[in-house]
């Protein structure tokens, strides 16, 4: 286990910057972590309240496509299931690992500044490279919903629109909801990128740091739900 | 207890750790796909309760090691479950009032 404090959570900072930072709150926690964690806690009954309309209004759709069945329309023409798991699955290994990268960058925040071992390898240098794995959360938040983009419009020239049938408009109103927090997300970190290369984040930053990462983490994990219940159970 | 007592506690897995369970995660996440080519599987009264297991233990091992709410302070951890059992039982009330799922 990595012997460094978990400064946010207790809200007793380690280090001398942080302690210049240190404020007086009736828990003992700093109530920027307290507010994410309640927004958060919000964020799963909005979500929530989007799945479940997707799940009661699944296969009560009069008119196709379908999400994992064929349909003939009236003038015989065929469309085929419209989901495409082998892009999702690899859109879900995307976020996945962006998820990776974000609690490494809160990682080499939380590092920076203690002393590299002498012969130190590549893998110990990475780790306290913030702006290395913030980029690449980045990088990874933006193929994602570059995935996202490529489904929407394959869908639309497919026939499938928020109008056109139950399943679309359940379908498009969850995954764009969806889709908007990692935009929201990616903008956050690009944001965090900028400071990291302007005045360069420290551990006394950490706080920073983990408010974006439990964020992009809940957005992570409420598409691991999403992956399964929409696209994976039939 | 001393804050220094306390931070040991809390302290957070090492990088090797956070890849080991992005190793776990995208494992679970090539098996759920792989079961969805298995038309025996798919037909299989087991398929989708096995896949809803399957995602609640990514789901959780997210939320415990990335999101650090296993060595987080108990009122964050109740400001998450809270609202995620709300959330849970809205979706399993909601399936049973619509008829989705049945006794």
């Amino acid at each position: 286990m990595a012997s460094h404090a978990h400064a946010a959570t207790t809200g007793h900072a380690d280090g001398h910057d942080a302690h210049e930072h240190h404020h007086y709150t009736t828990t003992g926690l700093d109530h920027r972590k307290i507010a994410i964690w309640a927004f958060i806690g919000s964020e799963c009954m909005l979500f929530a309240s989007l799945i479940s309309t997707y799940l009661i209004y699944k296969g009560k759709s009069l008119v196709g496509p379908f999400p994992h069945t064929e349909y003939v329309n009236e003038a015989g023409k065929v469309f085929k299931p419209i989901l495409d798991i082998p892009v999702t699955s690899a859109s879900t290994f995307v976020l996945l690992m962006s998820s990776l990268a974000m609690v490494l960058a809160l990682q080499a925040v939380q590092l920076k500044g203690t002393p590299l071992a002498a012969g130190a390898g590549w893998w110990q240098r990475a780790e306290r490279s913030s702006q290395l794995w913030l980029g690449m959360t980045a990088l990874l938040g933006a193929t994602f919903l570059g995935f996202q983009a490529y489904e929407f419009t394959s869908f639309v020239h497919e026939g499938l629109t928020i109008k056109t049938n139950l399943f679309g408009s359940t379908f498009f109103t969850l995954t764009g909801f969806h889709g908007a927090h990692v935009t929201v997300g990616v903008l956050w970190l690009m944001m965090l990128l900028w400071i990291d290369r302007t005045r360069g984040l420290g551990p006394k930053d950490e706080l920073i740091v983990d408010i974006c990462a439990l964020y992009w983490h809940f957005v992570d994990v409420v598409w691991i739900a999403i992956f399964t219940l929409i696209y994976l159970i039939q | 207890m001393s804050h220094d007592t306390k931070h040991a506690e809390h302290a957070h897995p090492t990088g090797a750790t956070y890849l080991k369970i992005g190793l776990i995660l995208t494992i679970i996440t090539a098996v759920e796909v792989w079961a969805y080519y298995i038309p025996a599987l798919v037909a299989s009264p087991l398929f989708n309760p096995a896949l809803i297991i399957m995602s609640a233990a990514k789901f959780a091992i997210v939320v415990l090691f990335y999101m650090h709410l296993k060595y987080d302070h108990k009122l964050f951890k109740a400001l998450f479950t809270g609202p995620l059992i709300i959330a849970m039982g809205t979706i399993t009330a909601l399936l049973f009032l619509f008829g989705k799922v049945k006794l």
